[in-house]
């Protein structure tokens, strides 16, 4: 019946156990390794094991840039927008040069699923402008040259 | 130029800085000794005396909000802000990545005043490198005696652990950092009750942002009565100041509060490129009020900023020069607003979507004279009337970017 369904759906809010919700953030940051981004199924078994809804898992994953719903490719590139960066000849130069080293648009993937090119917000280099973050490494004070190196590094590795 | 002594910013530069074996060699954790030897009430006394204020950009003062937290309460809580994401600040970081335990220390000493067992450290999820170093320092403290149980047989007791976020400027607001750590989504809460009586699962919390907490070893160690004597009448002590934009010598400057502005430009960090002359100056990041180059001598503390019509903010200067498009410059730091709205509520959500159209017409030269009126209409109705200070911070550089370079928008619509 629906109504029971309802009902015990809400006894199981009413007794989520804080500690377990306080690893939420954590458990999507495991669970997003696996394939680089949140699948469906990853988030069914996040909820699943802290106790949680699905729902209330995806609302929360969402409000945060960093989990992604999509795919990605290997290397994800972000580039700060920020406006120190644009004050230091960043920004949109920096997005519009890597752009074209591989052939995509902020927002899209090389076709071999390597690289994805994004834009974001202040990295809090602003006094090593201009700055963008491989996965989890941060490129700082870049010029044409060192977004070559940085490429053509990547590209060599397999 | 006068030297100044290097306190805060006295390790980053050294090889290995971020190391416990560094941090130990030249004096740390000796404050930690001799706070454990003073008593709770005694360490509070000499913050508030110290005129300590929060470097997060609130500029509250830290021996008071020490104060609010109540004895009584068997359980309390201590947080550390490291999400530094205020667009022109890049200090945190700095101090996180080359000198954790600095941090560490004070948020030892402060636990002990306020009588915290737990403290959480809270960190943007992109710093990555300031992650591992957050969790190496806590592991290197426990070794050594610094966390845990008993810590160096003061009969006090202190855990510490590092809670990554995920990409949200709001969860720099306390409260909404509350919400993080509560592994929420990072909406601020209504305020009062105040972190201090229901914070973190409703218990007393306290929030402290990490410039400020690393401030705390040096006043314990050399005494409110220094730390007072640097500085303005109602800005004590030093400051990190973050210089960027059109400067020669970019970076994190630590210098007594009440520096004038242009000292800290000119002198410190090199003057404008090519000898320009300077437009505009933002004195305490993104969401302060924008200045124009006739208030550079204005000194940098909380009073004096506030009557030059701004605010210290984080202490994040961003210099434009004379070639500057302001009407890009507010666009674009309205976009960073927008995007990083929580979307609680509406004069956030939807007035700076507005009025960030209206800036993208303008900047785009196929805005006419409506979208300034309205411009400036939307960020008059959104300015004190949000859930958050967010809101405000969002209006401040459009309201202040109209009223000294107006005759800029003007120019746009009239290119039409």
């Amino acid at each position: 019946m629906a109504g029971a369904k309802v009902s015990k759906k809400t006894d199981s809010t009413a007794i989520i156990d804080p500690a377990k919700r306080a690893m939420l953030l954590a458990a999507l940051y495991i669970a997003q390794e696996q394939k680089g981004y949140l699948t469906r199924d990853a988030l069914h078994q996040v909820a699943k094991r802290l106790g949680l809804t699905d729902s209330e898992v995806y609302s929360t994953a969402s409000f945060y840039t960093l989990f992604r719903m999509e795919p990605v490719g290997r290397y994800v590139i972000q580039v700060c927008e920020g406006l120190s960066c644009y004050l230091n000849d960043g920004a949109e130069r920096v997005v519009e040069y890597v752009g074209a080293k591989l052939g995509i648009k902020p927002g899209e993937t090389t076709s071999d699923g390597r690289f994805t090119l994004e834009t974001v917000q202040c990295l809090a280099s602003c006094g090593t402008a201009p700055a963008m973050r491989v996965n989890d490494q941060l490129y700082e004070n870049l010029s044409p040259a060192s977004i070559d190196d940085i490429l053509e590094r990547l590209m060599g590795e397999v | 130029m006068p030297q100044h002594e290097k306190v805060l910013l006295a390790n980053v530069h050294r090889p290995n800085s971020e190391k416990i074996s560094t941090y130990l060699r030249y004096g740390g954790y000796t404050a930690l000794r001799k706070a454990l030897k003073m008593s709770p009430e005694a360490i509070i006394a000499e913050v508030k005396a110290s005129g300590l204020k929060g470097r997060g950009g609130a500029g509250f003062p830290t021996g008071a909000k020490w104060d609010f937290m109540p004895k009584d309460a068997p359980v309390k809580y201590l947080a550390v802000n490291t999400d530094e994401g205020e667009p022109g600040t890049f200090k945190d970081r700095l101090i996180v990545e080359r000198d954790p335990h600095s941090i560490l220390e004070g948020v030892i000493i402060s636990a002990y005043a306020i009588g915290a067992h737990r403290a959480f450290v809270y960190i943007r999820g992109e710093f990555f490198l300031g992650v591992k170093r957050w969790i190496k320092a806590i592991s290197d403290a426990y070794q050594h005696g610094y966390l845990g149980r008993n810590i160096l047989g003061s009969g006090f007791d202190l855990d510490v652990s590092v809670h990554r976020g995920a990409g949200a400027y709001i969860c720099g607001e306390e409260t909404a950092m509350i919400e993080s750590l509560e592994g929420k989504r990072g909406v601020p809460r209504a305020k009062p009750p105040y972190p201090a009586q229901s914070g973190l699962w409703g218990k007393p919390t306290l929030v402290q942002n990490v410039e400020t907490l690393a401030n705390i070893p040096h006043i314990v160690l050399r005494g409110a009565q220094w730390y007072s004597s640097i500085g303005t009448k109602e800005s004590k002590g030093i400051k990190i100041f973050c210089v960027s934009g059109h400067v020669n010598c970019p970076g994190n400057y630590e210098l007594p509060l009440g520096t004038r502005l242009k000292d800290i430009i000119y002198e410190h960090a090199g003057g404008v490129r090519m000898g320009r002359s300077i437009k505009a100056i933002i004195p305490g990041g993104a969401s302060t009020p924008i200045i124009s180059a006739d208030r550079i001598s204005t000194p940098m503390a909380f009073e004096t900023l506030k009557a030059a019509g701004t605010a210290l903010g984080t202490g994040a200067v961003i210099v434009m020069d004379e070639t500057t498009d302001m009407v890009e410059v507010v666009r674009r730091i309205t976009r960073f607003f927008v995007h990083e709205s929580c979307g609680n509520c509406l004069p956030c959500r939807v007035g700076g979507k507005r009025m960030l159209e209206h800036l993208e017409r303008l900047a785009a030269g196929t805005g006419t004279a409506r979208d300034i009126d309205d411009l400036e209409y939307l960020a008059h109705g959104i300015y004190g009337r949000t859930f958050c200070p967010m809101g405000t911070g969002m209006a401040e550089p459009i309201l202040s970017g109209l009223r000294l370079f107006r005759d800029e928008f003007e120019e746009k619509v009239k290119a039409v």
